[in-house]
Formats: structure tokens, sequence, C-alpha cells
């Protein structure tokens, strides 16, 4: 769509900035006021410049927890796209089956975050849990508390239970806005479903798919509450992510310096990726238009 | 093929299932038979648990808090962000694209640490421990997904409507509230969908936010674990019924989100 160039749409857009303003801009610049200062209470702060800095970059508890970080956020990822994007080539397409489907994947999405912990914290235990009961019963030695290995593969599955659904109905909502005509063309030209797959259904699902991994990494990258409840980051360290690190240091020690300086590379760094990743895409986008172009 | 097909997509289900059935299962059990015998339905089925919860206000209000934040995030969220999304799909204006990218980075910011300064922001204006500050401070990660959501509903609706409705004499309050609205109904459904799902599942703003008066259900459920354990019963019922909301607020959209996912581009 060609639109106007009008500057009184800033008006339209106003509320939402101030809103917004209110609740990002101020706490962000105290975060950043906490990390240039020793602050021993209200009176006694004292300003020490990017000391806090440089002591987290060197500190190898921060260190291990973002490569644990990066670690989970990878292996979610690449677990629940491709299960998202099967999941949505299953789904039933009209009718009541499609509907009472959209209802019960959407389910995981609407449980409150700590309550995700719970139900995996019961439904994984091995005395009380069926996941934990039928995995021991199997012969296999299972205990999401004392093994390290266990405690991530609880903490991914969980993750993939809670979040394929969204990956999912977003990919599902992009295969429905398919016309028909393209899938008759398709038969027409006796393509594979592997050939469908690739050339019709897929192109059209990269925008869906765009925004779904980029929830998807913000979120994964940020998580807290599910880990928290679940294993309490345990054993030792091993489920110990960023975020739990960090309150660790702000609210548990009132290391809240070096906490803040860690929360803004931190921000730094999902921005970073973010930002690197919606270049790519675009420019992907952008080499792509070119080379129709060149052949038409 | 489609054999197959429903095969998976039933497996999957069951999958998801699962995990809710066993909490279901268990907030009819007595803590004895929860922790004594395992079985795969209550022997001895008690509604106690929920009984614990329905006779004390402290249990129930916490609901009450939890779904007012919740309604009221979703109303703002819409009321700033319908006027903003029109703005983005329909005019170009000076930092339009900066400002977008701008709205998407809050929701990257590391809530944890944003803990401290967010309770010290809200406690300075006075509005700590109460319904608004929770449903403001959610505003953050809603009101951005929801100009995104609705920015792409907003421009599937060719401009040309706008322009009859101007020149059929409609002053521009009255065009969008009687003939663009309309135009866009799924997508508000689907907004409406998702700024319920982040509010509702949030807990550590939430938490942070509140004390006594407006503490929501989440926060709430911490106190089955005590000192002599953890009350499973009542936790289990307690998590049975913050699902329940979820179940019922996408049955109400659920026309308007299966038709809004088919026709957006979400």
């Amino acid at each position: 769509m060609n639109k106007t160039q009008n500057n009184k749409a800033w008006f339209l857009v106003l509320p939402v900035f101030l809103l917004v303003a209110f609740s990002a801009i101020i706490p962000l610049m105290t975060v950043v006021n906490y990390s240039v200062q020793d602050i021993f209470d209200q009176n006694n702060a004292y300003f020490v410049g990017v000391e806090w800095y440089r002591e987290i970059l060197q500190d190898p508890r921060l260190q291990d927890s973002l490569l644990r970080q990066f670690m989970y956020s990878a292996s979610v990822l690449s677990i629940e796209v491709p299960l998202g994007i099967a999941v949505a080539l299953m789904m039933p397409t009209r009718g009541a089956m499609a509907s009472l489907t959209l209802i019960l994947l959407a389910v995981p999405l609407l449980i409150p975050w700590n309550v995700v912990g719970t139900i995996w914290q019961i439904f994984a235990r091995a005395d009380i849990g069926l996941l934990g009961y039928v995995v021991n019963g199997l012969g296999i030695d299972y205990n999401y508390a004392n093994n390290p290995v266990d405690a991530w593969v609880t903490v991914v599955l969980m993750d993939v239970w809670h979040w394929t659904s969204l990956i999912a109905l977003l990919c599902y909502s992009g295969l429905r806005a398919i016309p028909d005509a393209y899938y008759q063309a398709a038969q027409i030209d006796r393509a594979s479903n592997w050939a469908i797959f690739k050339y019709i259904q897929l192109p059209k699902l990269k925008g869906v798919l765009i925004i779904g991994v980029l929830l998807r990494f913000m979120d994964s990258f940020m998580i807290y509450t599910e880990p928290f409840v679940l294993t309490g980051g345990g054993p030792g360290n091993s489920t110990t992510f960023l975020s739990q690190t960090l309150t660790k240091m702000a609210i548990g020690q009132f290391d809240i310096g070096p906490a803040a300086a860690f929360s803004i590379v931190y921000f730094l760094i999902v921005l970073l990726v973010s930002w690197l990743f919606f270049t790519s895409i675009s420019q992907l986008d952008k080499d792509k238009s070119k080379g129709t172009n060149n052949e038409s | 093929m489609s054999r197959k097909k429903t095969f998976g997509i039933s497996a999957y289900i069951v999958f998801l299932l699962l995990p809710v059935y066993w909490l279901i299962n268990m907030s009819f059990k007595s803590n004895e038979e929860i922790l004594g015998t395992f079985s795969l339905w209550p022997q001895q089925f008690t509604l106690a648990n929920y009984q614990v919860i329905f006779t004390d206000p402290t249990w129930y209000n916490g609901y009450f808090n939890s779904i007012y934040y919740v309604v009221m995030n979703s109303f703002i969220t819409l009321l700033v962000a319908l006027p903003a999304a029109y703005a983005f799909s329909r005019y170009k204006f000076v930092g339009d694209k900066h400002l977008f990218f701008w709205l998407l980075t809050n929701r990257m910011a590391p809530p944890a640490v944003f803990l401290l300064p967010f309770f010290q922001l809200y406690s300075s204006v006075g509005l700590f421990d109460t319904h608004i500050a929770v449903a403001l401070a959610h505003c953050l990660f809603s009101v951005p997904l929801a100009v995104w959501i609705l920015e792409g509903f907003m421009s599937a609706v060719p401009k040309e409507i706008d322009e009859t409705a101007y020149i059929d004499g409609y002053s521009f309050p009255r065009f969008f509230i009687r003939i663009f609205l309309p135009l866009i109904s799924s997508g508000i459904g689907v907004t409406i969908f998702f700024s319920f799902m982040f509010s509702w599942v949030e807990l550590l703003l939430a938490r942070t936010l509140t004390s006594v008066e407006a503490k929501p259900i989440a926060a709430i459920m911490t106190r089955t674990i005590g000192a002599s354990g953890v009350d499973w019963g009542v936790l289990a019922a307690a998590g049975v019924l913050t699902i329940i909301p979820g179940i019922l607020v996408i049955y109400f959209v659920r026309n308007h989100v299966a038709k809004g996912f088919a026709l957006g581009r979400v």
C-alpha cells in the first residue's frame, strides 16, 4: 500500500509512545544509573564508571550462564520450529475438528508460567508424577532433581510443550492464507508433497515464521519463572539461566551495580541478535525480489 | 496421508493434554493418596482441595485480582494500539520505522533486573499495590505486539474504503468506529487473545508490583509450599483453576481467532 506522508499521524501514535515510554525509559535509565555507581544506601552512592562492566565481563558465573542460555535458546528453537510447522501441516482445515484442535493447541499458551512449572514439577516427579513413574518403570533411571542431564531434558521438554503451539498456530494461519488455486496448479503439475511444501507452503510461511522465531528467541532468552519453579536452577547450577543468575545477584546478594551492568549487556545482546536476524531476513527478501526481477 | 495426519495431530494433542490431565487428576485426590498410592485416576474422589480455595477470601480474591488487571490491560492496550496501528498502516511520518522497532525492543528487556526500578517507579507515583499498576506495566509487552498485529490487519483493508467514507461526509472518529472497526473485528479478537495471554501468564512483574490488595493468584499459590512440605492437592486445584479463564477466552474468541488467523498476517 502506498502511504501518504503526514506528520500529523504522530498524534495517533502519541498515546502509545507516552504509555510505553513511561514504563520503558524511566526504568531503563534507572538501571543505567545503577550500573555506573556503587550504592551503599540512599545517600551513599559513588560514581564508578565502567568498573562494573569490566568486572562482570570476567565473571565466570555469568559467562557460564550466558553459554547455557545460548545452548538453551538454540535447542528449544531447533525443536520447536520444525515441530510447529509439522503440527500446523497436520491440523484439520475445516469443520468442528478444526476449532477444537485450535482451542486445545492454545491451552498451554494460556497457563500462567509458574503453573506451567508446577505442572511439570508434578508430572515429572519419579514418585508422584506420571512421566517420571513411567520412565523409571521402563528401567531408565530418571530424576530431574539429581541428574543434570535429566534436568536439562525436562526443562527443554517443558518449553517444547509450552511454546510449540505458538509456532503451530502462526504457521496454521499462514497456511490458511494460501489460495486453493496454488494447490490445484500443483496437482496439475503432479507435484510431490515435498515439492508442494518446499515451493508453495514454506515460502508463504516465511512471514509468520519470522515473527514466531523472533518471539521465541526473545522469550526463551529471558526465561525465568518456569525453570525456577521446576528445578530451582539445579542440580548445582546446571539449569541456572541468565535471568536467574541476575536475580540472584541483584536481590539475593544486593550486588545491584554489577547486576545492572550485566542486564544492560544482556539487553544489548538480545537487541543485537534480533537486529542481525531482522536485517539478514530483509536482505534475503531484497535479494530474492532482485533475482526474480532479473529473470523476468 | 490423511489418516497419518490425524494420527500425528492426535498424538501431539495427547502429549499436550497428559500433563494437564495429571494436574486435574491430582486436584481431586487427598494428599495421602497423592503421596501414598500411584493411580491413573482418583481412587477416593474428593473436592476438599477446591473447598479450601472457594471458602477462603485470600485465595479466591487472587483470581479476581488477576482477572481485574488482565481485563484492564486488554482494554488499555486496545484503546492506545488502535489509533497507532492505523497511523502505521496508513501514513508515513518522521521516525515511523524507528518508533516501530523501538516499541518492539521493549519486549527484549530482561524483566528480572528491571523489577527494582519498576517497583521504585510505581511506588513513587503512588500506584504500588493497585491493579492499574500491573495493567500499565503489562502494557509494555502487550502494546508493541498489539500494534504489530493490528497493523497487519489494517493494511489488508483497502485505502479506498477510507477515502470513500470521507467523500460520503464521515468524520474521522465516526468512520473509524462505524466502518473501520467492524472490518477488522477479527484482528481485534486476535489482539485481545494475545494481550490476555501475555498478561494472564506473567508473574514476575505482577508479583513485584503488588503486596495485598492486588495480589495475583499465581503469587498466592506459593503459600502451599510450607515448612511441613508441599500441599500438593491444593496446589494442583489452584493450578487447574488458573487454566479455566484461558480456556474461556479462547472459546469465546475462537471464531474470530480461527478467521483472524486465516485472514490476517498476524
